[in-house]
């Protein structure tokens, strides 16, 4: 396959992904602030999202306060923000127009009309009723995507760099969500360690899809260490950071290549640490530093990748 | 009863009564209401919208592409109508390829005296870098679009042979689907001749003009990237034969040979059927400031690692200058009479054409030698006085750069505009392969005027197109 379309198909897979995580992002800290135990930490929990985005910079230069209301437009609608939900799904368009002969039709049609349907009926601004039909509109489409790719896409190449893409973005995407819930709550408990709150976490599992989950297999009750040890560790969860692993790591191995070992045993590695690792070994070494010490990893898997396969230095 | 346009009308002859070969589709078209009609091209639109059946506009951000519009109604050809043009454009496409070989090898036509040498020579498309350079097969225009026009009482002419890089095949084919999808009823009504296959033909005729002693060759699509205006047929086409649809970066030469960097590293092309003008194909012999081409392409062309498809230098047959002499080059070269006519056209590089033009300027189409897609061009009787004049200016100031043709009353064909159906001006653009063999999918992409008297049916200036029918015996 062609450097330049595995790197278009693998960016179709992260921009796709971003844009949902951004909505489920969005849609959690959004119900937060509707609790009423929430309203005074409101600005705390927009403050940390941002800066888990690493956009606190980018927003500081366009407005002035954190307020929910300019918060979500900055993440869900501003097309001038490149880590806008609308900029993510523009993106996502952008890359499968670049290799629509390589994709199967289906699946360029369905990025184009969630793209078309985005610029004509995409609200330009916040509002509390249409954010939350915005929000289900995406994952709606997200889940339309996933479905037309499993179902129309040759499993080649193409097929393996796309299932890269995406998972590295939603590992990536499920340890920011945790990074910024457990932000907060140091920040409103003052550093002390926090097992109580049920709310703020069962609205995470809502947002990953997973509250039922949890439920229905785990006897734990919903406590910031339980949900963290959950969607950690869990192979069985959609959206667990060890199952994301897994598939970035078979997946590498399908398209293994002549310079590709050394990726593939890092890949190997973040794989082996989230399938045994526990939540004692988290713990022992500080729940922060593990996730970001997973951050990093992700980072440079995400750069060897594109030096190894997708062309971004020259070869040949 | 019907009143037919003044032109030539492919449904309805003289008397108003409807063409054999539109019989069956009049009577279904007589029951379908107006409403219907309008309903079916709303779902046209929002189809060929999300399929994405658009053409990019320079200049226009945020993905802004237009749909080419797409008329309802169809263009029919007969049996023995397309047998007929068929035989005259295989005839037509051999002897070009004839004259192009021969202007790269020995230059007998010129020898003969039929075509004045400054005319090759001193023209832009003439590339000496092809010089005897031989090519597979002797083949050049590898895929040729030959716009042809219908006047008087329905006599097919040639109005310009397309050899660099023809587009709209791509509509053709979209065209014949969306009309299925629409209309399923009036495919079991006629036998249409089916055109899907066109894709597989051109990869099979791209194979056949692989290098010498390559098996199994690596076909390719080169493409200027997904802002050229072209670019869905470009994405389609490579989709439709299963080949890399590649851009100029990701080939690169090594050692003579063409490779393209691959996710498994570099990887062999042994054919690349290109949709990049000679001018940017490759930055070290021709433009030097060209992004879009490919580093030492022409070596290896020259040396024959890799096919061009079309060749290099096929513009010096598909000139407007090079056009008068196409049926000399057929007596030359095959000992035939032409069997597809020639618009008459008067040569302004000739004293007395050019004194012929000048007192008759307001009867005349002028055309700039060099101009294409309906632009530099003089219609007489349609422009002002002052267009004519400024016309008269630039034309003493260069003749040599002008051709000058009669107003043809194009043939027109009934087509769903605002005020229900009424007859527009068509052309038709077929798609001649050659390689082994030269193979054309019946039909071939029908433009229409849309405006009420138009003439030009290029899509950057309004046009339309039509899906094109052959009916079978």
């Amino acid at each position: 396959m062609l450097s330049r379309t595995a790197d278009h198909v693998y960016w179709l897979g992260r921009y796709a992904e971003r844009a949902e995580n951004l909505a489920r992002m969005l849609d959690v800290q959004y119900r937060l602030s509707l609790l009423p135990r929430e309203t005074n930490s409101e600005g705390l929990g927009w403050q940390q999202t941002l800066a888990t985005l690493g956009l606190a910079e980018a927003y500081a230069e366009r407005h002035e306060g954190v307020e929910a209301h300019k918060v979500i437009d900055f993440l869900a609608f501003d097309r001038g923000n490149p880590t806008s939900i609308v900029s993510c799904l523009r993106a996502a368009r952008e890359n499968a127009h670049a290799v629509r002969g390589s994709i199967s039709s289906e699946m360029w049609e369905t990025f184009n009309s969630t793209w078309l349907e985005t610029r004509s009926a995409a609200p330009s601004r916040f509002t509390a009723i249409n954010l939350a039909e915005f929000i289900e509109w995406v994952k709606y489409r997200a889940h339309l995507a996933r479905g037309v790719v499993l179902g129309s896409m040759l499993r080649d190449e193409g097929y393996h760099f796309m299932q890269i893409g995406t998972f590295l973005e939603r590992a990536d995407g499920v340890v920011r969500l945790l990074q910024v819930r457990l932000a907060c709550e140091r920040g409103s408990e003052d550093g002390a360690p926090v097992v109580h709150d049920y709310h703020p976490w069962s609205v995470l599992l809502r947002a990953l899809s997973a509250f039922e989950i949890f439920r229905r297999i785990s006897r734990d009750s919903v406590s910031p260490l339980s949900v963290v040890e959950f969607v950690t560790f869990r192979r069985d969860v959609p959206r667990s950071i060890y199952r994301s692993a897994d598939l970035i790591y078979s997946n590498l191995q399908d398209v293994a290549n002549a310079h590709s070992v050394e990726t593939e045993r890092r890949a190997g590695k973040l794989h082996a640490l989230l399938r045994f690792g526990t939540l004692e070994s988290m713990l022992s070494e500080g729940m922060e530093r593990f996730l970001s010490d997973v951050l990093a990893t992700i980072a440079d898997l995400s750069d060897r990748i594109g030096r190894d396969f997708l062309g971004h230095t020259a070869t040949g | 009863m019907h009143r037919p346009s003044p032109a030539y009308d492919e449904m309805y002859t003289v008397g108003g009564n409807v063409r054999p070969h539109y019989a069956v589709y009049s009577d279904w078209l007589l029951r379908q209401p107006d409403d219907v009609l309008r309903q079916k091209r709303a779902e046209a639109d929002s189809l060929f919208h999300r399929v994405g059946i658009t053409f990019a506009v320079y200049g226009e951000q945020d993905g802004n592409e237009r749909l080419i519009p797409f008329d309802l109604v169809p263009r029919i050809l007969s049996a023995e109508e397309w047998r007929t043009l068929a035989a005259g454009l295989r005839q037509r496409v051999r002897a070009l390829n004839a004259f192009i070989s021969d202007i790269y090898h020995r230059q007998e036509i010129l020898a003969a005296g039929l075509v004045a040498p400054e005319q090759i020579f001193c023209n832009s498309q003439y590339r000496p870098e092809m010089q005897d350079i031989d090519v597979p097969g002797g083949i050049y225009a590898h895929i040729a679009g030959i716009d042809v026009v219908r006047a008087g009482q329905g006599e097919f002419y040639v109005l310009e042979d397309n050899l660099r890089v023809p587009s709209g095949v791509s509509y053709m084919l979209e065209d014949r689907k969306m009309m299925m999808r629409l209309f399923p009823e009036l495919f079991a009504l006629n036998r249409i001749a089916p055109v899907e296959h066109y894709p597989d033909r051109l990869l099979e005729n791209l194979a056949s003009v692989a290098p010498a002693g390559v098996a199994d060759p690596v076909v390719v699509l080169l493409t200027p990237g997904a802002s050229n205006s072209a670019y869905f047929e470009h994405a389609f086409l490579a989709q439709q034969m299963g080949v890399e649809l590649v851009e100029g970066q990701d080939l690169f030469v090594r050692d003579g040979f063409v490779y393209m960097r691959t996710t498994q590293g570099p990887q062999r092309v042994d054919v690349i059927y290109r949709r990049i003008d000679d001018d940017y194909l490759d930055p070290l012999v021709f433009r030097q400031d060209s992004v879009l081409g490919v580093p030492g392409l022409m070596s290896a062309y020259r040396a024959g690692r890799v096919t061009l498809a079309n060749a290099i230098g096929t513009g010096i047959a598909d000139d407007k200058s090079i056009y008068p002499y196409v049926p000399e080059m057929i007596q030359f070269y095959l000992g035939e009479t032409p069997l597809l006519a020639n618009v008459p056209t008067r040569i302004l590089r000739r004293r007395d054409d050019l004194a012929y033009t000048l007192a008759h300027l307001d009867e005349l189409v002028v055309k700039e030698v060099h101009g294409s897609g309906g632009y530099g061009m003089l219609i007489g009787p349609t422009a002002s006085e002052a267009e004519r004049e400024d016309f008269r200016l630039r034309i003493l100031a260069a003749p040599e750069k002008y051709i000058a043709q009669p107003t043809l009353a194009l043939s027109s064909c009934p087509t769903f505009v605002e005020q229900g159906i009424a007859p527009r001006h068509i052309d038709l653009r077929p798609f001649v392969l050659s390689g082994r063999d030269i193979t054309i999918v019946p039909g071939g992409l029908t433009r229409v005027a849309l405006r009420a008297g138009s003439l030009v049916v290029n899509s950057s200036q309004g046009g339309g197109t039509k899906d094109t029918w052959v009916l079978e015996d």
